[in-house]
């Protein structure tokens, strides 16, 4: 039996060279057209110039798909991801590792993996203010204007994200001086120090010229921030911001965070896994699991009223301190394989309220308030009583 | 026999006891390697925790929480003091003794990618110490690795497999299995569950704790992860600049935090509840260098409350409380 088991089991991730083969092959064909059509000279600006659907959103993601074209079938790694990012508002995107949370944002900055990865439908529509560009479809030179400049985007490792070699002056002075070309060597530098002291660096002229090894974990990340703000962008993307810093840096690189949203009067997605983070920062909270978001909603509904069933597993896993309990609950199974995800609901085989409908089509989005959204056949069921009753 | 009298001391209450114990690590520069300071990683620590217990271990990244781990299980050595496992002292060991007390004293590591061997199948990482050690004998191997692979979670046909073929969650069982292989009495948990996810460590923590109840085991619980610290302990430490600055029941650390450092810690911790604002104590700046540390209390720096005295005079560790212990002038 057990041996039997064994031989399913590794048949799952298994294919022959001659599949492997021609997997690549048509892979390679499907890539090749999508970046013959990315690498045109010229394209015509209304191709990617478009109109917000709500003038207040800073973003508005529409049935994005971002997938990665691999030698043993293609991820989806983001599949049909549709969200605002109203101005002037914090929102969280939640879920565990490889959920697509930060292919999403890296969509958003163009920075997927090419050609492996592509955006292969939907739109990202970008306000810059004057002009709404669908990122999905702006050229790469057009897109260098607004990476650092319009939207940008601080990574989770200090440690990683800064260049050793340079010193930490040089790099803010790169993003300034890069969008600002009328700008003169010294008043950048003045810049770069006002920016450095703006995120609460307390002796910005030295560290100007520190390189990036002489600073603490946490004063590295203000750094990142530094450069992230410097062009006083539409839209910051925080990629686990706080990860990799200890619990008393963390609070203080969220009181900067917060504190500098309503200074700049800027957006901000915030990625991270941590629900606590979330609550303390965010406006809105958009759950995901394995490419899709299985509920979004204001902070308020999420952590009050957590309806799917994924978004409650996950909170009840996480010990919070002043409650105590014996035991943690533990979502059971793991993480669908990306490559043939089945097409039913994808939480089916770890979720505890399954039912039979759950193995028929994927559930589509079920509004419970008009701001509280997911996508469960529990809530199905629900609404159409509702809507029966009336 | 070594292994004989540790059987016969087993009722007693206390499993281990540091007392006093310190690790500098020498600073060399130059070419001829001429020591130029220390940095003191963990200066003075006492504790002792009862067996069948868990005692956490917390604070901030460099106060020197893995140091004190590593050293209790003598894995580097000391600078001074004494730790005593069931009233033994182990640095008093020659090689044969410590080679049997390493069947009763594991170490869990934080990241179950390195800490593997890609290059042995799981069988073989989980049973190496079962057959060096001779635990059981030869006929019973197979049966036993089955037993301990079920007791953590895995399946006994994963044996023929190797690490890469496993997730996080999975390579972190295989972890505990190896540790747990040969019958330990005592394990320090270095941040087991930090560089797994949300739904992952809580299956990685229930799995200790049925652990720990079946065996009773008693864990030394090393985290920065102050919400997973209270679920799992029974006492607490909170640590640094590589000192003890306050211990004791994870209630009373929880509820009533004595040491302004402890409150700071306590008050960082993100809640998830949007309603709960409640008023932050943010500490200023971040640790100071352990090469060079600040005189008097090593807190003064970045405490609330300092006064004049604390910039001068090392506070005591003072019992406040029954049981519970602080190191701060505010309670004298």
């Amino acid at each position: 039996m057990a041996l039997l088991k064994s031989k399913k089991a590794k048949s799952a991730n298994y294919i022959s060279g001659k599949e492997s083969r021609r997997i690549s092959k048509e892979n390679r064909k499907t890539t090749d057209q999508i970046e013959k059509q990315r690498n045109r000279r010229n394209v015509p600006r209304d191709e990617y110039i478009t109109q917000m659907k709500d003038q207040n959103n800073v973003v508005e993601f529409d049935d994005l798909h971002t997938y990665f074209f691999t030698d043993i079938g293609t991820v989806k790694a983001v599949d049909g991801v549709s969200f605002n990012i109203p101005q002037g508002k914090t929102v969280g995107v939640v879920g565990e590792s490889g959920c697509g949370k930060s292919v999403t944002s890296l969509s958003l900055m163009q920075l997927v993996q090419r050609p492996q990865g592509q955006i292969v439908s939907g739109s990202i529509r970008f306000n810059t203010g004057d002009e709404v560009y669908d990122i999905a479809k702006t050229p790469t030179s057009e897109m260098q204007k607004l990476r650092g400049n319009m939207v940008s985007m601080i990574f989770q490792e200090p440690m990683t994200s800064l260049n050793p070699v340079f010193r930490i002056g040089v790099q803010v002075d790169e993003v300034i001086q890069l969008h600002n070309k009328q700008m003169s060597k010294d008043e950048v530098k003045v810049r770069s120090i006002e920016m450095l002291e703006l995120v609460g660096i307390a002796n910005s002229e030295g560290v100007y010229r520190m390189y990036p090894h002489e600073l603490s974990g946490g004063m590295r990340q203000r750094v990142m921030i530094a450069m992230g703000l410097a062009c006083n962008p539409k839209l910051i993307i925080a990629d686990e911001p706080t990860t990799a810093l200890d619990v008393t840096i963390q609070a203080q690189i969220l009181e900067l965070l917060r504190n500098l949203k309503d200074k700049i009067n800027s957006s901000i997605m915030l990625i991270t896994h941590d629900l606590g983070v979330i609550a303390e920062m965010a406006d809105f909270v958009v759950v995901m699991y394995a490419g899709r978001i299985v509920e979004r909603g204001t902070a308020d509904e999420i952590f009050k009223n957590p309806s799917h069933p994924y978004t409650i597993g996950l909170m009840n896993s996480k010990p919070a301190v002043g409650k105590k309990v014996d035991r943690l609950y533990s979502i059971p199974g793991k993480v669908p394989n990306p490559i043939d995800m089945p097409n039913y609901c994808y939480f089916y085989d770890r979720c505890e309220k399954r039912m039979d409908v759950c193995k028929t089509a994927y559930p589509n989005e079920i509004y419970l308030t008009p701001t509280h959204a997911v996508s469960c056949y529990l809530y199905h069921e629900m609404k159409g009583a509702l809507e029966n009753g009336r | 026999m070594a292994d004989k009298k540790l059987m016969d001391q087993s009722s007693d209450d206390i499993l281990l006891e540091v007392k006093n114990l310190k690790k500098y690590f020498p600073i060399k520069a130059g070419v001829l390697s001429k020591q130029k300071g220390e940095v003191k990683a963990v200066d003075d620590i006492s504790f002792k925790i009862k067996r069948g217990t868990t005692m956490g271990l917390v604070g901030e990244s460099g106060c020197g929480k893995t140091t004190v781990g590593r050293t209790i299980l003598r894995l580097i050595d000391k600078t001074d003091g004494d730790v005593f496992f069931h009233g033994e002292d182990i640095f008093g060991m020659d090689n044969k003794q410590l080679r049997d007390l390493r069947t009763k004293m594991q170490i869990i590591f934080q990241d179950p990618y390195s800490s593997l061997s890609p290059r042995l199948p799981v069988g073989e990482i989980i049973g190496e110490a079962v057959k060096e050690h001779n635990l059981v004998p030869k006929n019973q191997y197979e049966d036993y690795l089955d037993e301990v692979m079920i007791a953590c979670g895995l399946q006994p046909y994963h044996k023929d497999r190797y690490p890469h073929e496993f997730s996080g969650g999975q390579r972190q069982r295989i972890c505990i299995a190896r540790s747990l292989a040969v019958n330990p009495e005592f394990i320090v948990c270095d941040e087991p569950v930090s560089a797994l996810d949300v739904s992952i460590q809580a299956q990685i923590i229930n799995l200790l704790k049925d652990l720990q109840e079946e065996r009773n085991l008693t864990y030394l619980f090393i985290s920065h992860d102050l919400s997973v610290v209270e679920h799992i302990s029974d006492t607490v430490g909170v640590m640094y600049l590589g000192s003890m600055v306050e211990y004791g029941k994870t209630e009373d650390i929880f509820k009533k935090p004595l040491h302004p450092y402890t409150q700071a810690l306590l008050s960082a911790v993100p809640t998830p509840d949007p309603d709960v604002k409640m008023d932050r104590i943010i500490l200023e700046g971040s640790i100071p260098s352990p090469a060079n540390p600040p005189s008097g209390c090593k807190f003064h720096t970045r405490c609330n409350h300092v006064m004049d005295i604390c910039k001068t005079v090392v506070p005591e560790m003072r019992e406040i409380e029954e049981g519970h212990f602080v190191r701060c002038h505010l309670y004298y």
